[in-house]
């Protein structure tokens, strides 16, 4: 292709944001050398890259577009009266000594423990304006995708491709095929960003994004704000698509304006006009399309042990005759057709990168205020970094979660993947706002069901799973 | 650094036909928290091997030891969904497998698995089935001619990424490809300053 046509044939916005950033074309013998703007490290995924730099005698390249920070192993109680902290094990510790170590060696900048900054790192990379439209964003660490929804290229790699981001500030990559999923249409009331992500799951599958980068499309989307769209992106990995997209516009700009590492000024002004820039063409096309009616999707859960296993949570679980699927029937212990409100809750999780944020917690607020978890359920939030801690507290949130009888604890993954020592018991049943339902995830024999921060509190309140709408009507009518 | 290498192997096959067999089912997460990458063969599966106080169950596909001669390891659709940890083909290796045959394997897992000397099969749908269906089968997987052939000697073509490929059957890391881009990535690196 000339470079004239070239210029002329439409592109997607991952074109553009992919073309912005080659290095070294792709070629039938090896990969694009990619450039990578921002790199996020944190201690479950990064020891052995630097074990591998320290072998090798090799620098990190540049520390300054590197940021790391302490979620996954740190525990979510407070620290013991002699200040230290409650880790689950001392592997847990030692892992994170080794990043604070690390971090020092190579000057790579670190939210320690302690930084008011700390937190997740898909809600602090956000919050602290590091991520921005435009960039190429990765970390070891799947749900990477979640930067996507600022109109950045952001994915998950794995700790060898961690070890060459340090070393060379590039990863090796062959050009995914795009997908756009369009949301038409807008939501219902009490319907939110998780639901579209689970209706999307229960439509597509959990590969139906295999080797493609989604970008999200339509009414629904463009009216989302950026936590609902980070909720949306954070889940484009459990269709099996490293990259989630959103075209960035004034919702975006709205709210990285003012933010710790955003840029100000004139730089700020000139980032404006350049990210405009950063769409889809009206005539771009797509690998693959899919198109879900937002007008029609309810409060959804998962009833199942992958995340594609999602459906209304007033319905019944779906009959089928798939051996995989009666499997995980009986692990999860939901017969096809039983009501899913016939299902009793033992405990309820309410965090993790996809759904931690201050209006995740407002959601679950809100159904919550007044009301009281039900005898027997354990309801944990756990806000997603030190900045939403704060912001909960000054609003009262935590008042109304305790006063309602759930823990609020301190910042991190926590139940998410359960690695801190925040897991439930054999056979519970765990509704979580996280992003996976996977076999053991939560514990070993640990039941998920994955659902939004209201559905997940409305839960927690009745005992059993059910629609949170029934509380936000009853809300509305005091007032 | 030196890598394993991998031309073809001659082996028989150990199937899982479960659908979606996640990261997490590789290796549980609590085994996340190490600093080394050696050792973890014993977390291989271990919720599918080990009881909730650590007895072997005997109803497990997968042996205490490893798997023996079976060090094909053919699985179900979408396997090794789920997250970015390279802790599962580690796993996997240390535990004695070779390589995955499934209809389709993870992105990430796949992209993981080829820098560690784990070679990630993908074979078409009627395959897949037939493999499935014969555990135990002795199956060759010849990377210099992408061919893998079953035990009666249906031969099957296979893609694996040429770049990946060619450092698998070298024994090459990838990173020394990159460091040799230094000049590129100065340029480009002056270029957007």
């Amino acid at each position: 292709m000339d470079r004239v046509s070239e210029r002329a044939s439409p592109r997607t916005l991952f074109d553009r944001l992919w073309d912005r950033h080659v290095v070294v074309s792709e070629t039938e013998d090896h990969p694009a050398t990619i450039y990578i703007d921002l790199h996020l490290v944190h201690e479950v995924t990064s020891p052995q890259a630097f074990s591998v730099l320290a072998e090798r005698g090799l620098k990190v390249r540049r520390p300054d577009l590197t940021m790391a920070t302490i979620d996954h192993s740190v525990p979510t109680l407070p620290a013991r009266p002699d200040g230290t902290l409650p880790y689950a094990t001392e592997a847990a510790a030692r892992q994170v000594e080794q990043l604070q170590a690390n971090c020092a060696q190579h000057g790579i900048p670190l939210l320690d423990l302690g930084d008011t900054r700390r937190g997740i790192v898909h809600v602090i990379g956000p919050e602290l304006g590091l991520t921005l439209p435009g960039k190429t964003i990765v970390c070891g660490d799947s749900h990477t995708s979640t930067h996507g929804a600022f109109g950045a290229l952001a994915f998950g790699i794995g700790t060898t491709e961690v070890g060459h981001v340090l070393a060379t500030q590039c990863v090796l990559q062959r050009k995914p095929k795009t997908m756009r999923v369009t949301f038409d249409g807008a939501l219902q009331p009490g319907v939110g960003a998780k639901d579209m992500a689970l209706a999307m799951l229960a439509t597509i599958g959990a590969n139906g994004g295999q080797g493609h980068a989604i970008e999200f499309a339509g009414e629904a989307v463009r009216t989302l704000s950026m936590e609902g769209r980070m909720t949306l992106c954070n889940m484009a990995i459990e269709a099996g698509a490293r990259v989630g997209l959103i075209a960035p516009d004034e919702t975006t700009f709205a709210w990285i304006e003012g933010r710790e590492f955003a840029p100000a000024e004139a730089d700020w002004d000139a980032a404006i006009a350049d990210w405009r820039t950063l769409r889809s063409d009206e005539d771009a096309t797509f690998d693959k399309e899919a198109r879900l009616d937002a007008a029609a999707i309810e409060p959804m859960i998962t009833y199942g042990v992958s995340p594609d296993a999602a459906a209304a949570v007033g319905k019944a679980a779906p009959p089928s005759n798939d051996q995989g699927a009666r499997d995980a029937a009986d692990y999860m212990q939901i017969e096809p057709g039983q009501a899913f409100a016939e299902t009793a809750v033992d405990r309820v999780f309410i965090g993790s990168c996809t759904n931690s944020r201050l209006s995740d917690l407002r959601e679950a607020a809100r159904v919550m205020r007044g009301r009281k978890v039900a005898d027997g359920v354990v309801a944990l939030v756990v806000p997603g970094s030190e900045q939403v801690r704060r912001d909960a507290e000054a609003e009262g949130l935590d008042r109304i979660f305790l006063a309602a009888g759930a823990e609020w604890r301190e910042p991190g993954c926590s139940m998410c993947i359960a690695m801190n020592g925040d897991q439930g018991a054999p056979g519970e049943l765990v509704v979580s706002t996280s992003n996976r339902n996977f076999i053991g995830r939560q514990g070993k024999d640990v039941r998920t069901v994955l659902a939004g921060p209201a559905t997940a509190a409305a839960c927690a309140i009745a005992g059993h799973l059910t629609d949170p709408r029934r509380y936000m009507e009853e809300m509305r009518d005091v007032a | 650094m030196s890598r394993d290498r991998f031309e073809r192997l001659t082996a028989r096959t150990l199937v899982v036909p479960q659908a979606n067999i996640d990261t997490d089912q590789i290796i549980p997460a609590r085994f996340l928290t190490t600093t080394a990458r050696d050792g973890l063969g014993k977390a291989a599966f271990y919720d599918w091997r080990y009881t909730a106080d650590g007895t072997p169950k005997n109803s497990s596909p997968f042996p205490p030891d490893g798997p023996g001669e079976r060090q094909i390891l053919v699985a179900g659709p979408n396997f090794g969904c789920g997250s970015s940890r390279e802790h599962a083909p580690w796993a996997l290796l240390d535990y004695g497998f070779r390589v995955v045959v499934s209809s389709d394997i993870a992105d990430i897992f796949k992209s993981n698995a080829v820098k560690n000397g784990l070679l990630p099969v993908e074979v078409p749908a009627d395959i897949h089935a037939r493999l499935l269906a014969s555990p135990g089968a002795t199956v060759s997987v010849d990377l210099e001619s992408n061919q893998l052939v079953m035990e009666d000697e249906t031969t099957v073509a296979f893609e694996v990424e040429p770049f990946a490929r060619h450092c698998l059957l070298e024994g090459i890391d990838p990173l020394g490809h990159l460091l040799s881009q230094d000049a590129a990535i100065a340029a480009f690196e002056s270029e957007a300053a």
